[in-house]
C-alpha cells in the first residue's frame, strides 16, 4: 500500500464521533473498591472476601455490557477524569476512552474475570489469606481494565505496569515458598525490561509527534521517515515481547505457574499476556507504516509458538504444557498481528481466552481434586470421577486443536489465511508468507497433539495416583461449563451470527475475506488439527508404548525438549550471573578500591604531609627566628635573580 | 501575619525550640530522664515551623516567577552583603520537604537513648541551617547557611552514629568541606568581578545574576569550582563514596535527614547558584554532568545490587536516583527541570521512608544484613505492607509519586540527550531488581523462629509516623497537579531566562583568555573612581589593630 493510502486509513480508523461525558471511570472504580472491600471485610470474615470481589467483578461487566449496547457504530465514549499532569510541554490527562475495541476487551476481562473470580471462592476455600487473594484479584481487575480503557498511552502505561504488580503478587502468593516468591520476581523484572522499550517508544512518540493520545496521534501520524516508525514499532514490540511473552523475554511465564491456579487461568492466559497484542492492535496505524517492523513480529512470534509448542510436546506437569501452550497461542495472535490482520489477532484473543481460561480452570480442577498434584503421570483416568472438568477439558482441547466447529478453528484458519494474503499489503512479506503459513500449520498440528495429550494422560486410561480425587463444587464447575460453552460455539458466533470483523472495522483495519465457506468446507479445513488429535489419541490410548520409545529414540532432542532449550540456563550464565559478579567487582574492585582509594589516600597524603610539616611546629622562639631568616634570604635572593 | 517576616520566623523558629530545649527546666536530665519532655517540645516547635510553611504556601503565588516574601536587611554593608530571604516555585517545596520531614524526625527518634537533649537540639539548628540554605537571596548567606548544615550533621552522626561513626563523619566533613571552599573562592572571584564593572560590592544573588559578565574561560572555572561543590553533596559519580559510609553509620534520623534534605541541596546549589550565575559554564559542562548522572544511576544500581547491608543498598539507590535528578535538570528543559524539582520531593519521601523502615527492624534486631532476614512478611505483615509500597514508590510504579518524577525526566531528558537518556532507563530494570530482590530476600520466604520469631509489628507511634509518608506516596502520584502548579510557572521562565543567557552571551563571544590578574583587587580599586574601597578600608582599619 501506499504511505499516503496507510495514512489515510489510519486518520480514518482514529475518527471517531466521541461522545463525552459517560463515567467510564466507573468500569475500573469498581473492582478497585472491592478490593479494598474484599480485603478490609475479608479480615474479619474470611468467607465473605470471595463473594465480594466476585460481585464487584460482576458489577463491572454489567457496566461494561451497559456500554457495549449503548455504544453507537462507529462511535466511542470518551471520560476525561482529569489533567493528571503537566510539565512544559508534555502534558498527560487520565481520559478513559470505549470504543470496539475497548469494548471486545473489557468484555473478555470482566466476563472471563468474573466467572474466574466465582471459580476462586471454591478453588481457595481452604486458604487461609484469601482475603489477601480476593484483594490482588480484584486490583488485577482494576489495572487491565485502566490498560485497555486507557485513552492515551500512559493511562495504558499505568495498567501495564499495574498488572505486573499484581501478577508479582499472585505468582508469589504462596511467598513461604522462595521458589515462588523467586517466579513472582522474575516475572516482574522479565517485564520490566520489556517497559523499558515501551517506555523508550513513549518518548520517542512524544518527542516526534507530541501527543500520545491515541485519537490524536492516529491523526498526527504521517510525514515522519520509515526508520523513524519502524524504531517506534520495534520499542514497542519489545514492550509487547515481554507482557505477551514472546521470544526473548517469554521465560517468565513457565514460571508463573507458580501462582494458584485461577490466577494463571486469568492473568497468565485469558487476560493480562495478551496486552501485548491489544497494544499493537491499538498502535496498528504506527505498525502498518514499519513494514520491517511487522516482519519482525511475525518472525519473533513464528518462533516463539513453534519453540514453545516443541516443549510442550514432552512437559508432563499438566500446568506447564498449558503454560507453554499459551506461549504458542500468543505467538499466533502476534503472527497475526505482524500479517496486518489486527481483528484476526483480536479474534484469537477473544477465543483463546474461552477456551485456555476453561483448561487452566480445568487444570486447577484437576489439581484440586488429587491435592496438589500436578504431574499427569501421578493421573488418569479421571474422566470417569469427574465428568464435568473432563468434558469440559475435551472440548477445550478441540477449540485450540482448531477443529471445526469449535472456537479455534475460526480463529486459526483466519491467521493461516492472513499470513497467505500478507504479501498484499506489505511486499516484504511477499516472499515469505507461505513460508510462514506452513510453519504455523504445522505448530497447529503440534498444539492439537500436545493438547490431546494433556487430554488422555489426565482423564482417560486408570488412576495412577494416590489419593482421592472427586469432583469439584458446585461454583468451580459453573465457570467450567460456561467457558467450555463459549469455547464450542464462541468461534461460530463471532464468526457468523455477530460478526466481530463487521464490529472492528471501525477501529482496525478489516481487508474484504472471503464469502463464508461450507460446514464441509471447514471441517476439511481442520485438518491439522484432526491429525494432531488422531495422532495422539493413538500414541496415548493404543500405542502407549510407543511414546516412550519415540522419547528414546533420539534423547539428546527429547531433552533438549524437556530441559525447555535451556533458555533459562543460558539467560543465567550469559547475562545474570556475569551482570552480579560485575556488579560486585565493581562495587569491590572500582567503588572501594579506586575511587573511594583515592579519596582516602589524598586524605592520607594530607595527613601524612601533615605529620610532615608538624616536626617544624618546635614551639621553640629561636627555630622560628631561623624559618624567618632563611625564608628572607631566600625572597632576596628570588629577587636579585630574576 | 502582616509585619511578620515569615520567611525569618520559619528559618529560626526551630533554632529557637532548639535553644528552648536547653532553657526549660522541664526538659533538664533531672526532671525528664527518658528525654519525653525534650521530644515533645522539639515536636511542638518542628509543628509549628511545618503549620508555618503552609501558610507560607497557601499565601504563595505561585503566578509570580521572582522571589516572594523577600526579606532584606543590611549586614556587612561594606561589601554589600546583606541577610536577604525569598522564596520562589522552585524553593517553595523543597522548604516544605524539609518542614514536613522534621516533625517525623523527631517522632522517630525514640530509638535515641543516650543525650536525647542534645540530638534534638541537633536535630532542630540542622533544621534552621537547611531552611536558611534554601531561603537565602544572598550569596554570602546561603554560604554561611551551607557550611552551617556541617556542624550538626557531624554531631549527629559522630555521636549517635555507629562503629565506624568517628571515620564516617569525618569524611562527610572533609570532603565536603572541600568542595565549599573552592566554591567560596569562586563566589568572592564573582563578586570581585561584579566590583570591576559596577563599582559596588555586592553578594546580592539578583544582582550578581543581571550584571555579572564573565568570559566564557572564566565562567568554565568558576563553574567548574560551584560544581565541585555542589557535586559532592549531591553526590554525583565518582564523588559519591562518602554518601554509603555517611547513611550506614548515621543513626536512622541522620539519614532520613541526609537522604531527604541534605542531598538535595546540592542540586539546589545548581539551580539557585551554579546555573543562573554562570550560564555559559553550565552550557560546556551540561552534557558532561549529564554523562555523570547516567552513570551514577547505572552505577549506583549496580552497586546497590551487589550490597548486603540493607542501609548501604539504600545509599546506593541513592546515588542512582539522584542521578536522576542531576539528569531532569541538566537537560534544562520546562518538563525535565519540572521532573527533576518533583523527584527530589519523591525521593526525600520514599527514600526517607526506607530509612525509617530499617530502623524499625534495626531497634528490634540490631543488625542491617539481609541475610539476618527472610520470611517476615509473615510475621510482621504491616511492616511487609509498607516496605512493599515504599519499595514500589522507589522503583516508580506509576500512581506512586516516583514515577510522575522518573517520567518527567525521562520523558524531557530524552528531548535534549536521547542516547543518554535511552542508556539511563537501564536503571528502570536495574531499580527493580535490586529492590525486588531485598524485598524478596527480607520479606519471602520461611521465618526462621529462633532469629526473628519475636520480631513485632510496626507499633503506633511507628503507624503514626509512616502514615503521612504512605498517603503522599499516592497522593503525589494520582494528583501531582496542585504540586506541580506551584513550580512550573517559576521553573518555565527560570529555564528561559537561564537558556536566553546562554545563547546571548554566546552571541557576543566574549572569548578573551582567563586571566585573574583582570580581576585583582587592585584593578577593582582603580575602577572605583576614587572612591576608597572597603576593602582598603578594611586593611586600614586592620593595619591599625
Amino acid at each position: 500500500m501506499e504511505h499516503s493510502t496507510v495514512v489515510e486509513s489510519a486518520q480514518h480508523l482514529t475518527h471517531h464521533v466521541t461522545t463525552q461525558g459517560a463515567a467510564l471511570g466507573i468500569i475500573a472504580l469498581l473492582p478497585l473498591v472491592g478490593s479494598f472491600l474484599a480485603f478490609v471485610i475479608g479480615k474479619k470474615n474470611r468467607d465473605s472476601a470471595g463473594w465480594i470481589a466476585t460481585l464487584a467483578a460482576a458489577l463491572s461487566f454489567g457496566c461494561v455490557l451497559n456500554y457495549f449496547f449503548a455504544l453507537p457504530e462507529g462511535g466511542a465514549f470518551e471520560h476525561r477524569v482529569f489533567e493528571w499532569f503537566s510539565a512544559g510541554n508534555i502534558s498527560v490527562d487520565f481520559l478513559f476512552r470505549f470504543d470496539q475495541l475497548t469494548a471486545v476487551m473489557c468484555l473478555v476481562v470482566t466476563g472471563i474475570g468474573s466467572l474466574i473470580h466465582l471459580y476462586s471462592i471454591g478453588y481457595m476455600a481452604e486458604d487461609e489469606s484469601r482475603h489477601r487473594f480476593f484483594c490482588y484479584l480484584n486490583l488485577f481487575l482494576f489495572s487491565m481494565l485502566l490498560l485497555v480503557l486507557g485513552g492515551n498511552l500512559l493511562v495504558l502505561f499505568v495498567g501495564w505496569e499495574g498488572v505486573g504488580l499484581c501478577s508479582y503478587l499472585l505468582i508469589g502468593f504462596w511467598f513461604k515458598n522462595l521458589s515462588f516468591a523467586a517466579a513472582g520476581k522474575k516475572a516482574f523484572i522479565v517485564n520490566r525490561i520489556g517497559d523499558a522499550g515501551f517506555l523508550l517508544a513513549i518518548f520517542l512518540i512524544l518527542l516526534n509527534f507530541g501527543t500520545i493520545d491515541f485519537v490524536e496521534l492516529g491523526q498526527r501520524i504521517g510525514g515522519a521517515s520509515t526508520e523513524l516508525y519502524t524504531l517506534i514499532a520495534l520499542c514497542l514490540f519489545v514492550g509487547a515481547t515481554g507482557k505477551s511473552a514472546q521470544i526473548p523475554l517469554f521465560v517468565w511465564l513457565p514460571d508463573a505457574m507458580a501462582g494458584p491456579t485461577p490466577v494463571s487461568a486469568l492473568i497468565h492466559a485469558a487476560t493480562m499476556v495478551t496486552a501485548g497484542v491489544y497494544l499493537l492492535a491499538r498502535m496498528h496505524y504506527l505498525f502498518v507504516l514499519a513494514p520491517l517492523a511487522m516482519v519482525v513480529v511475525c518472525t519473533v512470534a513464528l518462533l516463539t509458538s513453534l519453540v514453545a509448542a516443541l516443549i510442550a510436546l514432552v512437559q508432563n506437569d499438566i500446568k506447564k504444557v498449558l503454560a507453554y501452550s499459551t506461549v504458542s497461542q500468543l505467538g499466533f495472535m502476534f503472527l497475526a498481528a505482524g500479517a496486518g490482520a489486527y481483528w484476526v489477532a483480536v479474534f484469537h484473543l477473544v477465543t483463546h481466552a474461552f477456551f485456555k481460561a476453561c483448561l487452566f480452570l480445568g487444570s486447577g480442577s484437576v489439581i484440586h481434586a488429587c491435592h496438589h498434584e500436578q504431574d499427569m503421570r501421578e493421573m488418569g483416568g479421571l474422566g470417569k470421577i469427574m465428568p464435568w472438568t473432563a468434558a469440559t477439558y475435551w472440548i477445550s482441547t478441540l477449540a485450540i486443536a482448531g477443529i471445526a466447529p469449535f472456537a479455534g478453528y475460526y480463529s486459526k484458519h483466519h491467521i493461516i489465511t492472513a499470513l497467505q494474503t500478507s504479501g498484499e499489503s506489505n511486499s516484504l512479506m511477499l516472499a515469505y508468507g507461505e513460508c510462514f503459513a506452513t510453519v504455523a500449520t504445522v505448530v497447529a498440528v503440534l498444539t492439537a497433539f500436545y493438547m490431546t495429550r494433556s487430554a488422555c494422560m489426565t482423564f482417560l486410561g486408570s488412576y495412577r495416583g494416590h489419593s482421592h480425587p472427586h469432583e469439584s463444587p458446585k461454583t468451580m464447575v459453573l465457570p467450567l461449563v460456561v467457558l467450555a460453552f463459549l469455547a464450542f460455539v464462541g468461534g461460530y458466533l463471532l464468526e457468523h451470527q455477530l460478526s466481530l470483523a463487521g464490529y472492528l472495522h471501525s477501529v482496525l483495519p478489516v481487508h474484504a475475506h472471503g464469502e463464508s465457506e461450507g460446514f464441509l468446507a471447514s471441517l476439511l479445513h481442520s485438518w491439522p488439527g484432526f491429525l494432531g488429535v488422531g495422532l495422539a489419541l493413538l500414541l496415548y490410548t493404543k500405542l502407549t508404548v510407543v511414546p516412550a520409545k519415540l522419547y528414546g529414540l533420539v534423547p539428546p532432542v527429547s531433552k533438549l525438549l524437556a530441559d525447555k532449550f535451556y533458555f533459562d540456563e543460558i539467560y543465567d550464565f550469559l547475562i545474570v550471573k556475569p551482570l552480579y559478579l560485575f556488579s560486585f567487582g565493581l562495587w569491590k574492585g572500582a567503588d572501594q578500591a579506586v575511587i573511594d582509594g583515592s579519596v582516602n589516600g589524598t586524605a592520607a597524603v594530607v595527613d601524612m604531609t601533615g605529620e610532615v610539616v608538624r616536626v617544624t611546629e618546635t614551639g621553640q622562639l629561636r627555630h622560628y627566628g631561623l624559618f624567618m631568616f632563611a625564608a628572607g634570604v631566600f625572597i632576596t635572593i628570588f629577587y636579585l635573580i630574576l | 501575619m502582616e509585619g511578620l517576616p515569615l520567611l525569618s520566623t520559619i528559618i529560626f523558629l526551630p533554632l529557637l525550640g532548639a535553644v528552648m530545649l536547653y532553657l526549660l527546666p522541664v526538659c533538664k536530665p533531672a526532671s525528664d530522664s527518658d528525654g519525653e519532655v525534650s521530644r515533645y517540645t522539639a515536636l511542638i516547635f518542628s509543628l509549628m515551623t511545618f503549620v508555618l510553611s503552609v501558610i507560607l504556601l497557601v499565601a504563595f503565588v505561585p503566578e509570580q516567577t521572582d522571589m516572594q516574601f523577600r526579606e532584606s536587611a543590611s549586614w556587612i554593608p561594606s561589601f554589600g552583603i546583606h541577610y536577604q530571604l525569598g522564596v520562589d516555585g522552585i524553593s517553595i517545596l523543597l522548604v516544605l520537604l524539609t518542614t514536613f520531614l522534621m516533625p517525623i524526625i523527631i517522632l522517630a527518634s525514640r530509638s535515641v537513648k543516650d543525650g536525647v537533649r542534645a540530638y534534638l537540639f541537633h536535630m532542630l539548628a540542622l533544621e534552621t541551617a537547611m531552611l536558611g540554605t534554601l531561603l537565602a537571596t544572598d550569596v554570602f548567606l546561603f554560604y554561611i547557611f551551607w557550611e552551617l548544615m556541617l556542624a550538626p550533621m557531624y554531631f549527629i552522626i559522630g555521636i549517635w552514629g555507629g562503629k565506624r561513626r568517628i571515620y564516617a563523619t569525618l569524611k562527610f566533613v572533609l570532603y565536603t568541606v572541600f568542595g565549599s571552599l573552592l566554591m567560596l573562592v569562586a563566589i568572592f572571584y564573582s563578586v570581585n568581578a561584579y566590583a570591576a564593572l559596577h563599582g559596588e560590592y555586592t553578594f546580592d544573588l539578583a544582582k550578581l545574576q543581571e550584571g555579572l559578565v564573565l568570559s566564557r574561560n572564566v565562567q568554565i572555572w568558576l563553574f567548574a569550582a560551584f560544581a565541585l561543590a555542589f557535586g559532592i553533596k549531591v553526590p554525583l559519580f565518582p564523588f559519591h563514596t562518602w554518601l554509603p559510609d555517611a547513611h550506614v553509620e548515621a543513626p536512622t534520623g541522620g539519614s532520613v535527614v541526609l537522604a531527604g534534605v541534605l542531598l538535595k541541596m546540592g542540586l539546589y546549589g545548581f539551580i539557585r547558584f551554579a546555573y543562573p550565575l554562570f550560564p555559559l559554564g553550565a552550557q560546556v559542562f551540561g552534557p558532561y554532568l549529564a554523562l555523570l548522572a547516567v552513570i551514577g544511576i547505572v552505577y549506583g544500581a549496580l552497586v546497590a545490587w551487589a550490597q548486603s547491608d540493607i542501609k548501604k543498598l539504600v545509599a546506593y539507590s541513592s546515588v542512582s536516583h539522584l542521578g536522576y535528578c542531576v539528569l531532569g535538570f541538566v537537560a534544562f528543559n520546562v518538563a525535565s527541570t519540572t521532573g527533576s524539582l518533583y523527584q527530589m520531593l519523591n525521593h526525600g519521601i520514599s527514600t526517607g521512608a526506607l530509612f525509617l523502615l530499617v530502623g524499625v527492624l534495626y531497634d528490634r534486631k540490631h543488625t542491617r544484613l539481609i541475610a539476618d532476614y527472610g520470611g517476615l512478611a509473615a510475621k510482621v505483615p504491616v511492616f511487609a505492607f509498607l516496605f512493599l509500597v515504599f519499595t514500589l514508590s522507589s522503583i516508580a510504579l506509576p500512581l506512586t509519586n516516583g514515577f510522575i518524577g522518573e517520567f518527567l525526566i525521562l520523558s524531557g531528558s530524552f528531548q535534549t540527550f536521547p542516547i543518554l537518556t535511552a542508556v539511563a532507563v537501564i536503571g528502570v530494570i536495574l531499580g527493580a531488581i535490586y529492590m525486588l530482590g531485598l524485598y524478596m530476600k527480607t520479606m519471602y520466604g520461611e521465618l526462621d523462629e529462633s532469629k526473628n520469631g519475636d520480631l513485632t509489628d510496626v507499633n503506633s507511634r511507628e503507624l503514626l509516623v509512616f502514615t503521612p509518608l504512605f498517603a503522599l506516596v499516592f497522593v503525589m502520584g494520582i494528583m501531582p497537579g496542585p504540586f506541580l502548579r506551584v513550580m512550573t510557572p517559576t521553573v518555565e521562565s527560570y529555564v528561559q531566562n537561564v537558556q536566553a543567557k546562554m545563547v546571548t552571551v554566546a552571541q557576543e563571544e566574549l572569548d578573551y583568555d582567563f586571566n585573574p590578574a583582570e580581576f585583582s583587587p587592585d584593578t577593582v580599586l582603580s575602577k572605583r573612581r576614587g572612591e576608597a574601597s572597603p576593602l582598603a578600608q578594611v586593611r586600614f582599619e586592620g593595619g591599625l589593630q
